[in-house]
């Protein structure tokens, strides 16, 4: 036996795999074992490729070898038959750990569950544990479990579980539906969350949560255990983990941190940065050379747009016809695996990829990553630099392409803060109510429930821990029956409380339906993207393909494809050589993060920062300082000039795309009231121009903080962020059915569109829950209302309101963007109806 | 409103998605699918309650405003054959009121077929109108002029890359399909495939707009 610091001792058969593969157990290998043995929950926090897998199965693999092997440390025999035998001395922090054994003949049943949120990181995580636990002769079963496991493997799963269960948020909610449940996770000794900064602040993250609030009542003794990368604030995931929110139960453990990357900004060949632009194609040549000079290179994209037009750039200066590849979210299962392995087989010579690769299977052999594009957010841009290179001791190598030159500030502005090590700030927010009524009806799905005793196991997950008695009330009279105040359908009810006091659910057949219909991703309507023999290239949103017609041509999967006809929920293309255009996705903007925008605002200001930026940069800046001015970090400066016979207004707020583009839709509109004659306006990340007709003498008027008071709330529930919130939270939420791919719309309209349920509810009862969950999400999500309350505190007191006689050279980024927003009247549906009647009218025109 | 002629006869299109026909004080309207919410209910989705009580109190409104006498409900007016018997108190209140002070005729539809009828007005299959043919469905071979619902015939279209999406009429020298009337009840795209074979030959979309009536050609 290998000794170490104690509680870290490996049994013989491990210590002799790592002898014989030459390895050595890591510091924070050994220290997940030491919080295992000491019955600890554990954060483990530690970048990419440091052997996290590994760390977070280590203690599970020990603890199932030494109950597979007799002499090491006997414990009390206690048989699978009584289940309820598990330890429950309460607070983990001192608890021991003791699987069930069987004396040394090994442990029957399940013993730990991981959790990612990536199906196949799931069934890769299979392979990559399998391998060890075959070369060490041990007898521990693995299994998946994810939407694709066939359903009699599921059924078997139930009954015979193996030792490991490798499953997703999704999926193991749905398992916590069944009756069985309660059996099933008894002995569960150990829940390891992998990739947990990926999701834990979102809708899945307060699925799991709830999840593992029940599998503790299932099994007092359950250990958590989380896997993440390096984050700011661990503290927020500790709480996140710990049962009851208590950080005191998580032990956090440090991986090492890795050799720091070497990554460069790409700057232009003739030394000028782009006045416009955030996509960094001027430098198609040159990426290109770069990947003729590396091995394997990924390139990144913000949006799936830009990777279908990178792509084509790159492919008409391949000369070399070098193998590149293209991954989005969009595309096929089957298209993305194809390319996945080809990398891993090293067939590619490039990927051009978006988020969809951010997380996901290593590979070895890329040994360079381009982001196209700023960065956004320094963890991210370290996440994705980590994909390459997956050695720790060796650095990976980076681009980064700047767009223009705001874009070069903010790359500049990631790299300092990736070398200082300060990360994104997590957003942590109370948990969503579409999701609570989810889980308590797949929890009442698998048996009756005490409404108190539910209420004290929901507010033991953190993300509800401020549930009040009335809300959760709320949540149950909505599952039961609609929660209406007209109570119509008292007949009809999902779930009812008998004599008894417990809640069940009505009929079998709703528990059919709520296991059709669980989940948390809600993908706008789609349609299918398919070849003439049925060959299924991926998806694209029902809102472009709404704006195509048949023979129309777009870039889609790296081709031309031309529109022979939708049908249904099937766009049926050929390829061909035409020009195209470039789909469209509506899925929110990555906002630049606020700690990055901290950071240009100092360089504006710092001049000594100034000789560090290539000379067209500090050019820019100089001129910028004579012809207006550059304001100081806490200042937010306003321009305003007259441009090709408009008033203008730029703000300089650098609070991102989403905040700019809801305060330019309040702005107009309070310009509209104030007779200022709007007619549009554009933001980015860094700035938000709006313009008119009328000059703006007073910005101060514009920018007041009672704009959120008045005109946020008429234009949220006038726009359609909230009837899209709505639809999300109407699926999660179970009051309408998902939309089955595959199950097409018949010429007799059989569905109905949740926009209308919307607009009836809204109009009957507007305090209804659903209706009230869906603001949240717009407020949070879709309008990033915070970082808005914030800038306009600050306008209140630090605006500075510089008039010109022309366009200032900061202001140009800004406004060459394409992409303006006209300003919508209330009637301006029927505006546009107008006008397109009169263009038919004028193309239809025989003379 | 814009009055159009179809038949020698002058109609209005209004914006809420019925018809008037001023000669007769008659107002027509279509698919009201009424307890559309509480059928699925029913099935376990908790539709809101309200969608009876906010197509009967838009159809009161209507019907206040034009001071129509007549009233033609042109089929799929419940949303299954036992909607009339689930209405809430308030929304057969409303009805009961309009039955009793108009003219009201139920044409059936295929939802609807030998629906207990409990708050008054006729129920037929279909009607002949002074020349006009009043139907649920539009039959591909009818050579009479011919009024009928059942598509929910909606425009939707892509104006300066917004979309615009609107219950609209679709009609021919012979033939009128009008949009559907009743709050939850969804559109099908005028181009569609059956909307197109059922109507036959050139049609237009008819939108009304505040003060106006747009007209887009439907390709067929």
């Amino acid at each position: 036996m290998v000794t170490g610091k104690a509680g870290t001792a490996l049994p013989p058969v491990i210590a002799d795999w790592f002898a014989e593969k030459g390895w050595a157990p890591r510091r924070h290998q050994l220290e997940m074992l030491a919080a295992a043995r000491a019955g600890r929950n554990a954060l483990l926090v530690a970048p990419t490729g440091a052997g996290k897998t590994l760390a977070g199965f280590l203690p599970t693999l020990v603890e199932l070898t030494e109950a597979f092997t007799p002499s090491v440390r006997p414990e009390p025999v206690e048989g699978l038959s009584s289940p309820s035998s598990a330890e429950k001395k309460g607070k983990a922090g001192l608890r021991q750990a003791q699987p069930e054994r069987n004396g040394g003949n090994g442990f029957e049943g399940l013993h730990t569950l991981y959790v990612s949120p990536l199906k196949a990181l799931a069934i890769d995580i299979r392979r990559n544990l399998l391998a060890p636990i075959e070369e060490m002769g041990l007898p521990i079963t693995v299994e998946a479990r994810t939407g694709d496991t066939p359903s009699d493997r599921k059924a078997r799963q139930r009954v015979r579980p193996p030792h490991i269960l490798l499953t997703t948020p999704e999926s193991l909610s749905l398992l916590l539906s069944h009756e069985g449940s309660a059996i099933l996770f008894a002995n569960l000794s150990t829940i390891v969350v992998d990739e947990v900064h990926a999701f834990a602040a979102g809708k899945r993250g307060d699925l799991l949560s709830l999840a593992m609030a029940r599998l503790q009542k299932l099994s007092p003794g359950l250990r958590r255990v989380a896997l993440s990368a390096t984050v700011a604030d661990p503290e927020a995931y500790q709480g996140w983990l710990a049962p009851d929110a208590d950080i005191e139960t998580v032990d956090v453990v440090r991986g090492d941190p890795g050799a720091k990357a070497d990554i460069q900004i790409m700057l232009p060949a003739d030394e000028r940065i782009p006045w416009s632009g955030h996509s960094g194609r001027w430098a198609t040549a040159q990426v290109m050379k770069e990947v003729e000079a590396h091995k394997t290179s990924l390139i990144f994209c913000n949006t799936r747009s830009l990777a279908e037009l990178i792509f084509q750039d790159l492919w008409t200066v391949n000369e070399r016809n070098l193998p590149i590849g293209i991954h989005h979210g969009s595309l096929s299962v089957e298209a993305r695996r194809k390319v996945e392995n080809a990398v891993a087989d090293g067939r590619l010579r490039a990927l051009v990829c978006t988020a969809s690769l951010d997380l996901g299977v290593d590979w070895g052999d890329v040994d360079l990553v381009i982001q196209m594009g700023a960065p956004k957010g320094s963890s991210r841009l370290t996440q994705r630099i980590g994909r390459s290179n997956h050695r720790m001791d060796e650095p990976s190598e980076a681009l980064i392409v700047p767009g223009n030159r705001f874009e070069y500030l903010e790359a500049r502005a990631a790299l300092d803060a990736i070398d200082t090590g300060e990360l994104d700030p997590e957003l942590f927010r109370p948990g969503a109510l579409d999701v609570l009524a989810q889980h308590i009806m797949g929890l009442a799905c698998a048996a009756p429930f005490v409404e108190e005793e539910m209420l004290a196991e929901v507010r033991s997950a953190a993300p509800y821990a401020g549930l009040s008695a009335q809300l959760f009330a709320q949540v149950l009279a909505y599952i039961e029956s609609g929660g209406y105040a007209l109570r119509a359908y008292d007949k009809f009810k999902r779930l009812t409380k008998g004599p008894d006091g417990l809640w069940r659910v009505s009929h079998p057949r709703f528990i059919q339906q709520h296991r059709m219909n669980a989940g948390i991703i809600v993908d706008a309507p789609l349609l299918d993207v398919k070849f003439r023999n049925g060959r299924k290239l991926g998806t694209v949103e029902d809102y472009f393909a709404s704006t195509l017609s048949t023979g129309d041509t777009f870039y889609f999967s790296g081709l031309v494809l031309e529109v022979e006809k939708i049908d249904g929920t099937d766009l049926f293309v050929r390829a061909t050589s035409k020009s195209a255009r470039i789909p469209t996705y509506v899925g929110a903007r990555m906002a630049m993060t606020t700690n990055l925008a901290d950071r240009v605002r100092h360089f504006l200001f710092e001049r000594d920062q100034w000789p560090r930026f290539p000379d067209d940069v500090q050019y820019w800046l100089r001129v910028q300082e004579r012809r207006s001015t550059l304001p100081a970090p806490d200042q937010l400066l306003v321009e305003t000039f007259p441009h090709e016979g408009r008033h203008y207004m730029v703000i300089y707020s650098f609070e991102g795309w989403n905040a700019h583009q809801s305060l330019g839709m309040l702005i107009t509109r309070r310009m509209e009231t104030m007779g200022l004659k709007p007619l549009g306006f554009v933001s980015n990340d860094y700035a938000l121009a709006c313009y008119g007709l009328e000059p703006i003498t007073d910005p101060a008027a514009l920018l007041s903080s009672d704009i959120l008071e008045h005109e946020f709330v008429e234009w949220v529930q006038g726009s359609n962020l909230l009837k899209r919130a709505f639809r999300e939270v109407a699926v999660i939420g179970g009051l309408v059915e998902r939309h089955h791919p595959g199950r097409k719309k018949s010429g007799k309209q059989v569905t109905f569109s949740t926009d209308l349920i919307y607009d009836v509810l809204r109009r009957y009862e507007p305090d209804h829950l659903l209706l009230r969950a869906a603001w949240e999400d717009a407020r949070q999500r879709m309008t990033d209302v915070g970082r808005l309350a914030r800038l306009l505190d600050r306008a209140a007191d630090t605006m500075l309101h510089v008039a010109l006689e022309r366009v200032s050279p900061m202001a140009v980024p800004v406004l060459v963007i394409i992409g303006r927003e006209r300003v919508a009247t209330g009637t301006a549906d029927d505006a546009l109806l107008i006008e397109a009647e009169s263009l038919a009218a004028e193309a239809m025109r025989l003379d | 409103m814009v009055p159009f002629s179809f038949a020698g006869h002058e109609l209005m299109a209004l914006p809420q998605g019925a018809l008037y026909w001023p000669h007769r004080r008659a107002l027509l309207v279509a698919d009201l699918h009424l307890e559309k919410a509480s059928w699925f209910a029913r099935l376990g989705q908790m539709l809101p309650p309200y969608d009876s009580i906010a197509t009967l109190s838009d159809l009161t409104v209507l019907q206040e405003a034009t001071g129509a006498a007549e009233i033609w409900c042109l089929g799929d007016s419940f949303h299954d054959k036992f909607g009339c018997d689930r209405l809430p108190p308030r929304a057969r209140n409303m009805l009961t009121a309009l039955t009793a002070r108009t003219r009201w005729t139920w044409i059936t539809g295929n939802h609807d077929p030998g629906f207990a009828d409990h708050c008054g007005g006729t129920i037929v299959e279909e009607a002949g109108v002074d020349g006009l043919l009043l139907r649920h469905e539009a039959q591909p071979g009818e050579t009479r002029p011919e009024l009928s619902g059942h598509f929910h015939p909606k425009l939707r279209l892509n104006v300066r890359g917004r979309k615009v999406s609107r219950r609209c009429f679709i009609a021919t020298g012979s033939k009128i399909i009008l949009p559907a009337f009743g709050s939850l009840t969804g559109g099908l795209d005028v181009t569609h495939p059956e909307i197109i074979r059922a109507i036959g030959g050139r049609a237009e979309a008819l939108v009304p707009v505040s003060d106006r009536l747009l007209r887009f050609p439907v390709a067929a």
